[in-house]
């Protein structure tokens, strides 16, 4: 094996601008700065007047080409808590609907000069595409199976304020691994700040060799029990095709792989990324219940999407975040 | 004979000095060649000549997309078989999955012409196996090959209905040409993107197992054994399929195999830039994979080495990962490639590529062998292995530029290369 020819190969691309494209993007100490730029935000966001003017005048873009609600609504509003004006394009009802590829797309939007360009694409790689045909720092909002970064950082910062640390926790996600973004971006960043993980789920829906990332697997479900924090992940039935059956049946899936209040012990919490299918992956009774973080996410997904926001422009501000 | 091109008269040249590697006339050491009319008239020994000049066997392709007819906006016989003299080749082989497909004599015949007017080096060309490449009948094979069909294969796809396939096998006997097969099991490899293996599952992209290819092979390899024919199995990628191959070679089975150079180079890992130019149909593998075809090359259970050179138009390959076709082109880079990441740092001995470059696929497909032998056409290829060039798009003979080596540095280049008697590309 000569590892030099294979080295003269480059694998890694080194980008001149920042982006947050996916959790390697990142390291412990750039984890631990955005969480705590985040904490700054959320003190701040407990005054009557919620807004700050750090990205006034920055245009900030965000381009769907898949469904969302919480997402894009917390990407929008995060930008202009911010005071950034925004802009959204979805891909229905855009020329992507005259089949306009995604690179002339970003060539005609970076005409506008936007500062931060979000995107969230079914495929893989429509991040980097944007962040090599414009000038626009960019932030992955989910590409196809790959990574969600947002998300993970947003989770973590949960977990943070619900348990007080994140080294050490053990956190067990469980279902549909295969074909989650979420799991992925999750799996890596907590591997980062020192935790540990385990993948839970049906034999089918856990990619092979996945284990090489860091984390255990189990096919088993009492495998949670050791956990802090089950991390039920959503049963993505939009992304099976046809006739690939992976299961045998959402209520075959529900029975063995369900997290109910029976499967839990005391103590642990349980968080998801939404949207929920209730009564598949998660029991309702579950999922309103004390021990779910669930709204909690969806309030962290604010401050956190702020806080990167902030940070990828910091370096051209100048200053620091400045809250009275 | 199913090589077809415009020809004319031999040159005559003399090349001193270079080192002459030829495996089939065993020759390894300094001579000077003398060509009179196209034919090698004298092969005396010399002195060496300073630097790194190599003179062998020119090279043979059996697996090149020239894209005609249907989209000569990527490549054209012109400026396809431009790139193979480039690249060091004295014959190509096409594939038929064009659009039409080359499933008819009409097809296949309007190709042969427009060879015989533009091609730059002796070409032929496959037809498909099945009618449209849909899998479903078999193509006339009697009267494509009477036309001059070099072989047949559905490239591309796989010839999923085993029943169809050993119809195939039965049938191409009145043809006496190959079948050469693209192993890949659909329900296995579903909608597969790249390996399945850790960084699939870490890039989220979906997995096309290898496994999907050595079933096929092993089910193709059962058909040939039972109808006592030969079978050409085409750019290997995975462990079990180099062992299916061996196994079925050691039971006398008459089964040949290629390997492409960016599979004897790169491995999966590659993919982590989501570089389209890296995404190929077998998907590259996994180290251990990739050790497996040195071996079979080294062995001679692989005898061929083939470019399935693939150009795609920018635009299709300007995409998100996903969304981009399969293929790489290669026709201009093949033996700088395998020069300087396997040559070089000792993985494979120059003589067996060279040899595998050219000889190997020759015999494999019933082609005139090319040896530096007095008395023989010149199919020659001068090489400069002191030589370094950055691989730029500007560089290119084809039309399109999807190559996996863009912006490498790469040692070793084509100076001279001799297509049956004539000097078709001098650098």
């Amino acid at each position: 094996m000569t590892e030099t020819a294979q080295l003269a190969i480059p694998v890694t691309q080194t980008p001149a601008r920042r982006h947050l494209i996916g959790i390697s993007d990142l390291d412990a100490a750039g984890i631990e700065r955005l969480l705590g730029t985040a904490g700054t935000i959320a003190r701040s966001l407990d005054r009557e007047v919620k807004k700050l003017p750090a990205l006034r005048g920055r245009l900030v873009l965000n381009l769907f080409y898949e469904s969302s609600t919480r997402t894009l609504s917390s990407f929008d509003l995060a930008a202009k808590r911010l005071s950034a004006d925004t802009m959204a394009l979805r891909s229905s009802g855009s020329s992507v609907d005259k089949g306009e590829s995604l690179k002339d797309t970003a060539l005609t939007l970076a005409e506008y000069d936007p500062d931060v360009i979000v995107i969230r694409h079914p495929h893989i790689g429509a991040p980097q595409l944007v962040a090599e045909v414009t000038r626009a720092h960019v932030v992955n909002a989910g590409d196809g199976k790959h990574q969600h970064p947002t998300q993970a950082l947003l989770d973590l910062y949960t977990m943070r304020e619900a348990l007080g640390r994140l080294e050490g926790l053990h956190v067990a996600i469980v279902g549909d691994v295969l074909h989650s973004r979420v799991a992925r971006s999750l799996v890596e960043a907590l591997t980062l700040v020192g935790a540990r993980t385990t993948l839970v789920g049906p034999p089918t829906l856990i990619p092979r060799g996945i284990e090489d990332m860091g984390c255990g697997v189990s096919t088993e479900i009492g495998a949670i029990g050791a956990a802090d924090v089950v991390y039920v992940l959503r049963m993505q039935r939009e992304r099976m095709l046809p006739g690939a059956a992976y299961v045998p049946s959402l209520r075959e899936y529900a029975a063995e792989w369900g997290i109910t209040g029976a499967r839990l012990r005391p103590g642990q919490l349980v968080m998801h990324p939404g949207p929920m299918n209730r009564g598949v992956e998660i029991d309702p009774r579950v999922a309103d219940s004390g021990v779910s973080l669930i709204t909690e996410q969806v309030r962290s997904g604010l401050v956190v999407r702020m806080a990167v926001l902030y940070d990828l422009l910091a370096g051209d501000l100048g200053p620091a975040l400045e809250v009275a | 004979m199913s090589l077809f091109w415009p020809g004319g008269a031999g040159d005559s040249l003399t090349i001193r000095g270079a080192r002459v590697i030829d495996a089939t006339s065993g020759l390894d050491g300094p001579f000077d060649v003398t060509i009179e009319d196209g034919v090698i008239a004298s092969v005396a020994p010399a002195a060496a000549a300073a630097g790194g000049l190599v003179l062998a066997p020119a090279f043979v392709d059996p697996h090149v997309h020239l894209r005609v007819p249907g989209r000569e906006d990527e490549e054209t016989i012109a400026s396809g078989t431009a790139a193979a003299a480039a690249g060091g080749y004295c014959a190509i082989l096409a594939m038929p999955n064009t659009d039409p497909v080359v499933d008819s004599a009409a097809v296949l015949g309007a190709l042969i012409e427009q060879a015989r007017e533009d091609a730059a080096i002796p070409t032929g060309f496959m037809a498909s196996i099945s009618k449209g490449l849909r899998g479903e009948e078999l193509t006339e094979m009697a009267e494509l090959a009477r036309v001059g069909a070099a072989g047949f294969t559905d490239d591309g796809h796989p010839v999923t209905s085993a029943g169809l396939m050993q119809r195939a096998l039965q049938y191409s006997a009145v043809t006496g040409c190959l079948l050469a097969l693209h192993e890949e099991e659909p329900t296995l490899s579903r909608d597969g993107q790249m390996h399945d293996g850790p960084v699939s599952a870490e890039l989220g992209l979906a997995g096309w197992p290898s496994v999907a290819e050595s079933v096929m092979i092993g089910r193709d390899c059962a058909l040939a054994a039972y109808e006592r024919r030969p079978l050409h199995i085409m750019h290997l990628s995975a462990r079990e399929s180099v062992t299916a191959v061996r196994d079925a070679q050691a039971r006398g089975i008459a089964v040949s195999a290629e390997v492409s150079p960016h599979h004897l180079c790169l491995t999966d890992d590659a993919v982590r830039t989501l570089d389209t130019n890296r995404k190929m149909n077998p998907p590259l593998r996994s180290g251990d994979d990739r050790q497996a075809l040195l071996d079979g090359l080294r062995d001679g259970t692989i005898a061929c080495i083939a470019t399935d050179h693939a150009p795609h138009a920018r635009h299709e390959k300007d995409v998100p990962f996903e969304e981009a076709p399969f293929g790489v082109t290669g026709l201009e880079t093949a033996f700088a490639a395998l020069y300087t990441f396997l040559v070089e740092p000792g993985e494979l001995e120059l003589g067996l590529v060279l040899e595998r470059l050219s000889a190997g696929p020759a015999r494999i497909f019933g082609l005139p062998v090319p040896r530096v032998e007095v008395g023989e056409r010149a199919n020659l290829v001068l090489l400069d292995l002191d030589a370094t060039w950055r691989v730029s798009e500007e560089g290119f003979r084809s039309k399109s530029v999807n190559s996996w080596l863009l912006g490498e540095t790469l040692r070793g280049s084509v100076v001279k290369t001799i297509a049956d008697g004539r000097v078709v590309h001098a650098a």
